[in-house]
């Protein structure tokens, strides 16, 4: 890592990627920030507005205020669901995974399938097998007698976009925990059953200490993608029934195009992206960290 | 013994769990429509191919499949050529700004796409790439360079140093080094993170489907219009639904060993 040699031409090999990201991140951001210190009245006629449409946003008392902080608290609410089921069932999974022969293949591409879906396809996925007449989820759940219905209930609602996302995104970390899995020399295994280690010793003392960085990425990962889902439940239950499923994409999209409140919405993506930052800076100097220890 | 059964069987159940709702789909996409509303049934009774036929002889649904696929291979391309110098300048030197620079393009691979939709529609329209195959292509770009860049610069760290000096002792210039030596060299790697161009260009649905309206409209939204508009043909959406996952399927095959990497953003 440090003798890495100060070269200041690779900024050339470099410049491509930056024109290319300049335009596609850059100029639609400046956009946004426009858009959120100003106000409208009817089409291209702008105004100076501060920072009027912050304060509204953060302030619970507001209208938008208060709806901004039901879809934040939401939005981690089901990060929080989704995470506490992939993550254990994504190692246990993988523990499961066999580690050579002909199974292997098949098996990794199965599992890697629903992640290659068109996001609103498997929302229509969804759709369908969670209906109780033509779906076979619901149509199991309300044939042991339990109240589903995904339109109408906002706890079927919810139960069905939790599993939907560990349907779609377990593979994610099963795969990284598989591949860290593999990486774990035999001689390991070994020297455990020379000295009787029980199943669950050889877990906890040899592969989760092995897996550390990889689930480190696979959480961090997950936390992101989750903290932005917006196709799935906007298939399924268009956000609803009332904002019970209403995420923070699905509202910022719902204010932005469907109301054409540009200003509340601009200033929404805004502090919306400022927490995607924080978090992107956590999971970067943590990667770095763990890329530095790999190096040393 | 027993719990290598046992994890056996915990795999077959996860297994089968995860194929079901896709059974599901293809189940449905083999029957009429009045066949899916008589009833459940766990197979189709009479399979009838007649929802994949009226795709395949609709010029909507064609053109629509040729758009997605175009939109994908273009932004695959641009990504992966772009993203290969890139990449090696961030694993073998230090220039002025360079963490800061990997960081930012690191922000840009996890920006949610709700926040760029607007600021998309308004930018491409201005610069009359509306509704073209260009203007997803480039939207992509957004997340998918920077993922490009991550993951080959993980395998280019995979790449030791010594052949670089080895090539320029040798009297090998640097352009053909590149790509005379270096690059079948990481030909695994480029492999990869093409496979993760196409797989996130062909799944993202909000911007394409902001970016189009007619002329450029993907094969998903087609879906999704063709519902609302004809009330509701499930069995034609299941149809279309399956063929939507035959190109993931295809291609997973040939990366099925290196997706992890992939996914880790080569950092495994």
């Amino acid at each position: 890592m440090m003798d890495k040699p100060w070269n200041n031409r690779a900024w050339l090999f470099v410049l491509p990627v930056l024109a290319l990201v300049l335009f596609s991140s850059i100029v639609p951001m400046m956009t946004v920030v426009n858009y959120s210190l100003q106000d409208s009245m009817g089409v291209n006629n702008f105004f100076w507005n501060g920072d009027a449409w912050f304060r509204d946003l953060l302030d619970p008392s507001t209208e938008i205020g208060a709806r901004f902080a039901d879809a934040l608290l939401r939005t981690f609410a089901f990060s929080a669901a989704a995470l506490a089921v992939e993550v254990p069932l994504g190692i246990a999974i993988a523990l499961c995974l066999p580690r050579r022969g002909w199974a292997v293949g098949i098996s990794l591409v199965i599992i890697a399938l629903p992640m290659l879906i068109p996001w609103n396809v498997v929302g229509t996925i969804w759709q369908i097998f969670a209906r109780a007449d033509i779906g076979l989820f619901g149509a199991a759940l309300t044939g042991i007698g339990l109240p589903y219905n995904v339109t109408q209930d906002s706890v079927s609602a919810w139960v069905t976009i939790v599993v939907i996302d560990v349907w779609h995104w377990t593979p994610l970390v099963i795969l990284l925990s598989y591949a860290g899995l593999r990486a774990i020399p035999d001689a390991y295994y070994q020297a455990a059953r020379i000295d009787g280690a029980s199943r669950w010793a050889v877990f906890v003392n040899i592969e989760l200490p092995k897996l550390q960085k990889v689930l480190v990425i696979a959480v961090l990962l997950r936390f992101m993608q989750t903290f932005m889902i917006y196709t799935e439940p906007v298939v399924v239950t268009g956000g609803g029934p009332g904002s019970a499923t209403t995420f923070l994409s699905i509202d910022l999209v719902k204010i932005a195009i469907g109301q054409v409140d540009v200003g509340s919405a601009a200033a929404m993506s805004l502090v919306y992206y400022i927490i995607i930052l924080t978090a992107c800076w956590i999971f970067f100097t943590i990667m770095t960290q763990l890329d530095r220890r790999r190096d040393a | 013994m027993r719990s290598a059964v046992s994890s056996k069987i915990a795999l077959v159940i996860y297994l089968i769990a995860l194929m079901l709702p896709v059974y599901w789909l293809i189940n449905l996409s083999l029957r009429t429509n009045a066949d899916i509303m008589s009833g459940l049934a766990l197979w189709p009774h009479h399979p009838t191919l007649e929802k994949y036929r009226a795709i395949f002889d609709d010029p909507t649904w064609v053109h629509a499949f040729g758009v997605s696929l175009s939109y994908v291979a273009i932004n695959t391309v641009i990504s992966v050529a772009v993203a290969l110098p890139a990449a090696y300048a961030f694993n073998r030197y230090h220039f002025i700004g360079d963490k800061h620079l990997f960081f930012w393009l690191f922000t840009n691979l996890m920006a949610p796409s709700a926040v760029f939709a607007l600021p998309f529609f308004n930018l491409f329209y201005a610069v009359g790439l509306f509704d073209t195959v260009w203007a997803v292509a480039l939207a992509h770009c957004l997340f998918n360079v920077p993922l490009a860049v991550w993951i080959l610069e993980g395998f280019v760290g995979g790449v030791p140093r010594e052949i670089d000096e080895t090539a320029a002792i040798d009297g090998y210039s640097f352009p053909r080094f590149f790509i005379r030596l270096f690059l079948p060299l990481i030909a695994n790697g480029i492999g990869v993170t093409a496979f993760f161009c196409f797989m996130f260009s062909w799944v993202e649905q909000l911007l394409a489907t902001t970016l189009t309206s007619s002329n450029a409209l993907p094969f998903a939204a087609v879906m999704t219009r063709s519902y609302s508009a004809s009330g509701m043909d499930w069995s034609l959406l299941a149809a279309a639904g399956v063929l939507t996952m035959v190109p993931g399927a295809v291609v997973i095959w040939f990366v099925r060993n290196h997706i992890a990497k992939g996914f880790a953003l080569g950092r495994v």
